[in-house]
């Protein structure tokens, strides 16, 4: 596919319609709206009855171990919510695993389309993979050792995934360019950063201090993965505009 | 294949000819940017014109042992053909811009129905029905605009005007009031048959769409605004379906649908500007002409009638698909006080009792369609633009 901005006979605009577009809006504005009165704040009062009313998405599981249920027993008794903690690893989770689908999207993109550096973008979309599929790893594995269920789908990991759709339509689109899917990852590590740190605050402050050294070891891969990204995009946006 | 006035006798491709794979099925969509809006339009209606014949030929089957495996065979290919067409939509289309363009298939094609309707009763029908759906465009543009932050003529291309119709929350009718006056069978013209067959399908797929995305949105007003909308195209799916002879035989009806897919896709052959698509359209014409004549040969065996009875033998004009503001304004200007009391089209302050009761129940709690569109005024590049604008003055 061509992978560059073109010009072309897009339609949409007013000014695709030089004849019709002024007497349309002519025509828009001549007509009462209806109601005549009210505004876009109606929409926001009629949403705020329903968040009044609203249950959430869903729960954290119950823990199903001996070892889960001391865990969250032990933070009840020291005054911490240890189901937040489970939310957000669950969330992390989630979210690497489906990190690794979205590089495995763009991996396929780049190895279609022919592109001058194309090796050396392979090469960091691989690195950057493999380690978003060994956090999934660690993730899992201190799931399970404070005696969650790494499989169960939390509430935060949920609406994470929903915030995520978009990514994966732009990353699979056939049609998309580098660029596109550049921009679209860039969103995700920096999203992908930023719950890290908060993370590892988390940890700290539910007193799981021992996980911290690998949450640090992630935050660092996970910054490396925004700077990479972050490059080939203005790499790739700055070569086509100059 | 030459397009001749009788299409009807054109036996097109035979139906064991009418092969697809998953490749061809499933090609290059559309470009939401790039096409243009009424190449959108046709492959809406197609794809509701197949969805019904589908449809039709599942309850044909479910009543006659005999008619089970040609409608399955025909149905296969059907079930593809729509597949074909409904794939050409890409997929930056969110569920409410796609839904922009179903409201401009129901406005542009109504509103040119009505016009070349002959029976006046049934065209009334259309012109009441298409400032209903206006409205609709309305309130999914402002719900558009205010909670996707986007423009609805970018949909629209500034083919169809963004202003109130007949108002939705005036739209809840009793059922009783809802059903029109069939046109008799044997003194109907065939473009009257084909446009009730048209119009009904188009009506059937907006209401099924709009009630399988309606659950997908997360604000609780869209998906209100879909609840309400919804409910006004079933009584238009009611209301369209009602103007078709309840006294047509089965295969009858089977028939005028294969006769309406040959009308349609001849249409779309006509007037196609991308000639990718084009190509898809001229070759459903011949598909469907192939359909037209295994119909034609179950209707001679079963009925020992001649189709021409029913579908005369010159094929009308085609259906035009292009902008019908001038006349869809005229129709706003006059008829929207316009109300219904039983099968009769009334002035407002004779609507029927049953309906007005009717939408006191359902508006109890507030109308979606009004919330939605509180103070509304389409401007170019959403009210935020036009907002913005006036700060700066």
């Amino acid at each position: 596919m061509e992978n560059h901005t073109k010009l072309g006979m897009n339609r949409t605009g007013i000014q695709m319609a030089p004849l019709q577009g002024p007497d349309q809006v002519a025509y828009a504005q001549s007509r009462p709206a209806h109601p005549e009165s009210g505004s876009a704040k109606d929409i926001v009062v009629a949403r705020g009855s329903y968040i009044l009313e609203a249950e959430r998405v869903g729960s954290v599981p119950l823990p199903a171990t001996g070892k889960g249920l001391a865990e969250a027993a032990k933070g009840k008794m020291s005054g911490v919510h240890p189901e937040v903690l489970f939310d957000k690893l669950g969330e992390r989770a989630s979210y690497e695993r489906s990190g690794v689908r979205l590089y495995q999207a763009m991996i396929g993109k780049v190895e279609a389309i022919e592109h001058a550096e194309q090796a050396a973008l392979l090469h960091d979309l691989n690195h950057i993979c493999n380690e978003e599929l060994q956090h999934f790893g660690l993730l899992t594995r201190i799931i399970k050792d404070l005696g969650g269920d790494p499989t169960a789908q939390t509430p935060s990991a949920d609406i994470s995934a929903v915030a995520s759709l978009g990514m994966i339509q732009v990353l699979t689109d056939p049609r998309t360019t580098l660029a596109h899917g550049l921009q679209a990852l860039l969103s995700v590590e920096m999203t992908d950063r930023a719950s890290w740190e908060l993370l590892i605050e988390l940890a700290r402050e539910s007193g799981h201090d021992e996980f911290c050294s690998s949450f640090e070891q992630a935050l660092a891969a996970e910054q490396e993965h925004e700077a990479l990204v972050r490059g080939w995009l203005r790499k790739l946006v700055m070569a086509e505009a100059m | 294949m030459s397009l001749v006035n009788n299409l009807w006798d054109n036996p097109g491709t035979p139906l064991e000819n009418q092969r697809f794979t998953w490749r061809d099925m499933v090609g290059q969509p559309i470009s939401k940017l790039d096409d243009d809006a009424f190449t959108r339009v046709r492959i809406i209606l197609v794809n509701g014109l197949e969805l019904d014949s589908l449809r039709l030929k599942h309850i044909a089957a479910r009543f006659n042992q005999e008619l089970r495996l040609p409608m399955a065979r025909l149905r296969r290919v059907e079930q593809h053909q729509a597949t074909m067409v409904n794939w050409l939509l890409s997929a930056d289309h969110s569920p409410l811009e796609t839904t922009i363009a179903y409201e401009q298939v129901a406005i542009e094609v109504t509103a040119a129905v009505a016009q070349a309707e002959p029976d006046p009763y049934q065209a009334q029908t259309y012109r009441f029905g298409l400032l209903e759906d206006f409205d609709h465009l309305y309130r999914y543009s402002a719900m558009l605009d205010r909670l996707e932050g986007k423009d609805a003529n970018n949909i629209l291309q500034g083919y169809t005007d963004i202003v109130p119709g007949r108002a939705t929350i005036d739209e809840h009718r009793h059922p009783a009031d809802d059903l029109r006056q069939p046109y008799a069978a044997h003194q109907a013209h065939v473009l009257t048959k084909i446009h009730s067959t048209l119009i009904t399908a188009a009506e059937y797929q907006t209401h099924d769409y709009y009630m399988n995305i309606g659950p997908l949105f997360a604000d609780p007003v869209a998906r209100q605004l879909y609840a309400e909308i919804a409910s006004i195209e079933e009584q238009h799916v009611t209301q369209y379906g009602s103007l078709q002879d309840p006294g047509e035989s089965l295969l009858e009806k089977l028939l005028i649908h294969e006769a309406t897919e040959v009308y349609t896709y001849y249409s779309c052959v006509e007037t196609e500007t991308n000639p990718r698509i084009k190509a898809i359209w001229e070759r459903f014409l011949d598909y469907e002409l192939g359909h037209l004549a295994e119909v034609s040969e179950l209707f001679k065996r079963h009925e020992r009638r001649d189709p021409a009875e029913v579908l005369s033998t010159v094929m009308p004009a085609p259906l035009p698909f292009s902008s019908q503001r001038e006349f869809v304004r005229g129709v706003l200007h006059t008829e929207v006080p316009l109300r219904t009391n039983g099968t009769e089209f009334v002035p407002l302050e004779e609507e029927s009792e049953l309906s007005l009761q009717q939408r006191v129940i359902l508006n109890a709690d507030g109308s979606p369609t009004n919330t939605v569109s509180a103070g509304y005024r389409w401007s170019p590049g959403t009210e935020l633009a036009r907002n913005v604008s006036n700060t700066r003055s």
